[in-house]
């Protein structure tokens, strides 16, 4: 079951990603400044240290991270993957949604993309969250899932 | 009060309660002043009527807050739904429906109990604080309500299947014959509270200590520090250390057996406190459970709201086949997650109840799984190589002895690793999922396969290099996973679960 193969997120996840890394470097370049400033460093360290973390968040980590994620619908099942160190593999059967949630936060707005949210009745794992879809695409799922849900119930 | 519209208010004596707590709370710190203060005779005598003065004016708002309290607090069990309203200036308003309360449980504390009261609770499976209750109705209005609220609960979920005996309800409601499945005498709580071995009592006595030292009128650590420089003790000392081998070991024993004696007793009065009277009752709503020497408690549980069951012993009573049997369900339990059912029993009494509940217990056909070898292999190395390190670091640091100790618990550590290994074992059943951890006390779970929510696999950064992964359920009202499985066996066991959850809808499970 394992062998199906996972649908990619959308691309604007990746941009999304790494202006949230970059909103993240502020504090950092702060420090950095600081650093200059004060000069208890050689001159050229503080810089490069910077360069080299924002390499990382900005460029790397979302690269990695958009590659690992992933996700699977079937007409009963939707299959989460995600995680670049802590790999977790999720799937939750339509028949245990409780409810669901299609959220957007300014910056996903801005890029027309949102995250669907599975909610369960389970104490552990007990809200799914797939980030990364395109507005209407994670609009129509939800719609889906809900007739699923609707149909089961009947 | 007139209960024309339906709202109520609680008894009046839940007052006297409210103010009986409180004065408790107030007596043993006032008695320390005083204590305190007493010591300096001369200023008693100017002190003495502000704080007389303050003592009134606080009396009095306190009894002033306690009856706006009151007053202000009203209940209605409607058509659809509770409602509570509460709050002195702030009014709160909660009113939680009837197909949202998984159970109505009643709590007597020692005080409520002394003047016929209880506190009805709704459990909604929010839990803990959240829940909506109600302190303090008198035992018959409690028990009228749990009937009331169960029997439109009831209905408004067997509205849906068919109006099958509309009629019956309300009588068979009235008094359901409850058949006795567990109770335990004072004998076997007796050798329950033998297996109960605490030392709580040290902490409690460090405890409070530390909390009225600043209320003492001499420095505590002081006075006990003297005390052991003291002429007397120190020529104890001399003496002891002046006694021969077989002497100073009868003097470590004699301490010892105090210490044991005192841990003994303390579990023995606790599970007194705890379980006297236990009963647990088959009814025709579910499971049944009353007990409790000062604070009786009285839960009952749908059949069809256990989700998964454990069945818990200790290193030590399971050499004498002594085993406790709890339930998880969506309710609380006095903050902890689980219902004790059958908290010290033989295996040949539990099995009946686990069945009571639509479980069955392992036997020796099940199918019993073991995780993958790396995984405790992995832990075992790190376990042993971080112990080691700190055993080391000892002896390089000239602490040969306490070095040694601690390489040895190292070993021990490796070894449990080992023995881990050959005992934690899962199994997959056609209709549960099971499994047992532990070593010198094993805890079996056993989780139904149609009341799981989710299913995850999940990987650390070793766990992916070394093919192994930790299988998790989603459970409502306890967490369930296997841990260091192989990957191949993982999905395997996913697919099959994940088909006999995607089988049955959420609404139509049995309610």
């Amino acid at each position: 079951m394992d062998a199906e193969p996972l649908t990619k997120l959308d691309p604007a996840y990746t941009t999304v990603m790494r202006l949230e890394g970059a909103l993240m470097l502020l504090p950092i370049l702060a420090g950095t400044i600081a650093l200059y400033v004060s000069s208890v460093l050689p001159i050229w360290v503080p810089g490069l240290l910077f360069l080299l973390i924002a390499a990382v968040l900005v460029i790397y980590l979302p690269m990695k991270r958009y590659r690992s994620r992933g996700y699977h619908i079937s007409d009963d099942r939707l299959r989460v993957v995600k995680g670049v160190m802590f790999h977790a593999d999720t799937v939750v059967p339509f028949s245990r949604v409780q409810h669901l949630d299609v959220e957007q936060n300014p910056l996903e707005r801005m890029f027309g993309i949102a995250r669907l949210i599975l909610h369960t009745a389970g104490t552990h794992n007990s809200s799914v969250t797939l980030p990364g879809l395109v507005h209407a695409d994670a609009v129509t799922m939800r719609e889906e899932i809900r007739a699923h849900v609707k149909r089961e119930s009947l | 009060m007139a209960p024309e519209d339906g709202w109520q208010r609680v008894n009046k004596l839940s007052m006297l309660v409210q103010l009986v707590r409180l004065g408790f709370q107030a007596i043993i710190p006032a008695v320390f002043l005083l204590y305190s203060s007493a010591s300096d005779a001369k200023n008693l005598s100017t002190v003495g009527p502000i704080i007389g003065a303050v003592a009134m004016l606080v009396i009095g708002a306190v009894g002033l807050s306690t009856w706006l309290n009151w007053y202000r607090l009203r209940y209605r069990v409607g058509d659809s739904d509770v409602k509570v309203e509460k709050g002195i200036i702030s009014r709160q308003a909660r009113s939680v429906p009837y197909d949202r309360i998984q159970d109505v449980s009643l709590e007597q504390k020692l005080v409520p109990r002394l003047l016929g009261l209880v506190q009805v609770k709704f459990e909604t499976g929010a839990g803990g604080k959240d829940e909506l209750a109600l302190a303090y109705v008198s035992e018959a209005e409690g028990e009228r309500l749990r009937e009331v609220v169960r029997a439109l609960v009831e209905g408004e979920q067997a509205a849906e299947p068919a109006a099958q005996e509309a009629e019956d309800a309300p009588i068979a409601a009235a008094t359901p014959p409850g058949r006795t499945l567990f109770a335990m005498g004072p004998k076997r709580l007796f050798t329950y509270g033998l297996f109960n071995f605490s030392l709580v009592i040290f902490a409690v006595l460090l405890g409070a200590a530390q909390q009225f030292e600043f209320l003492l009128p001499f420095d505590l650590w002081d006075y006990i520090g003297s005390f052991f420089n003291n002429e007397a003790v120190n020529d104890a000392g001399t003496y002891l250390s002046s006694l021969d081998m077989f002497a100073r070991i009868a003097a470590i024993l004699y301490a010892l057996g105090v210490v044991l004696v005192l841990g003994v007793s303390t579990g023995v009065v606790r599970t007194f406190v705890r379980d006297w009277e236990f009963l647990l009752e088959r009814t025709a709503k579910g499971f049944r459970r009353r007990r409790g020497l000062l604070t009786k408690t009285d839960v009952v549980m749908p059949v069809h709201r256990v989700q998964a069951l454990v069945v818990k012993t200790g290193w030590l009573r399971r050499r004498f086949g002594w085993h406790g049997l709890s339930f998880i369900s969506l309710a609380q339990d006095s903050g902890s997650a689980n219902h004790d059912v059958a908290p010290f029993a033989k295996m040949d009494e539990i099995a009946p109840i686990a069945a009571e509940a639509g479980f069955s217990l392992p036997d020796e056909t099940e199918q019993w799984r073991r995780a993958s070898p790396k995984y405790y292999t992995d832990k075992a190395m790190i376990v042993g190589a971080v112990v080691t390190l700190v055993a080391m670091g000892n002896i390089v640091f000239g602490n040969a002895l306490a070095g040694l100790a601690i390489a040895l618990l190292a070993a021990v550590l490796v070894l449990r690793e080992y023995f881990l290994w050959n005992f934690d074992r899962h199994a997959l059943d056609p209709a549960q999922v099971l499994s047992r951890r532990g070593w010198l006390a094993p805890r079996l779970q056993v989780a139904s396969r149609v009341k799981l929510h989710s299913v995850e696999i999940a990987q650390g950064p070793l766990a992916r290099l070394r093919g192994y992964c930790d299988l998790r359920f989603g459970m409502a009202g306890g967490s369930f996973s296997f841990d260091g499985l192989a990957l191949d066996d993982a999905r395997k066991l996913r697919a099959a679960v994940l088909d006999s959850i995607a089988e049955v809808d959420f609404a139509k499970l049995p309610r």
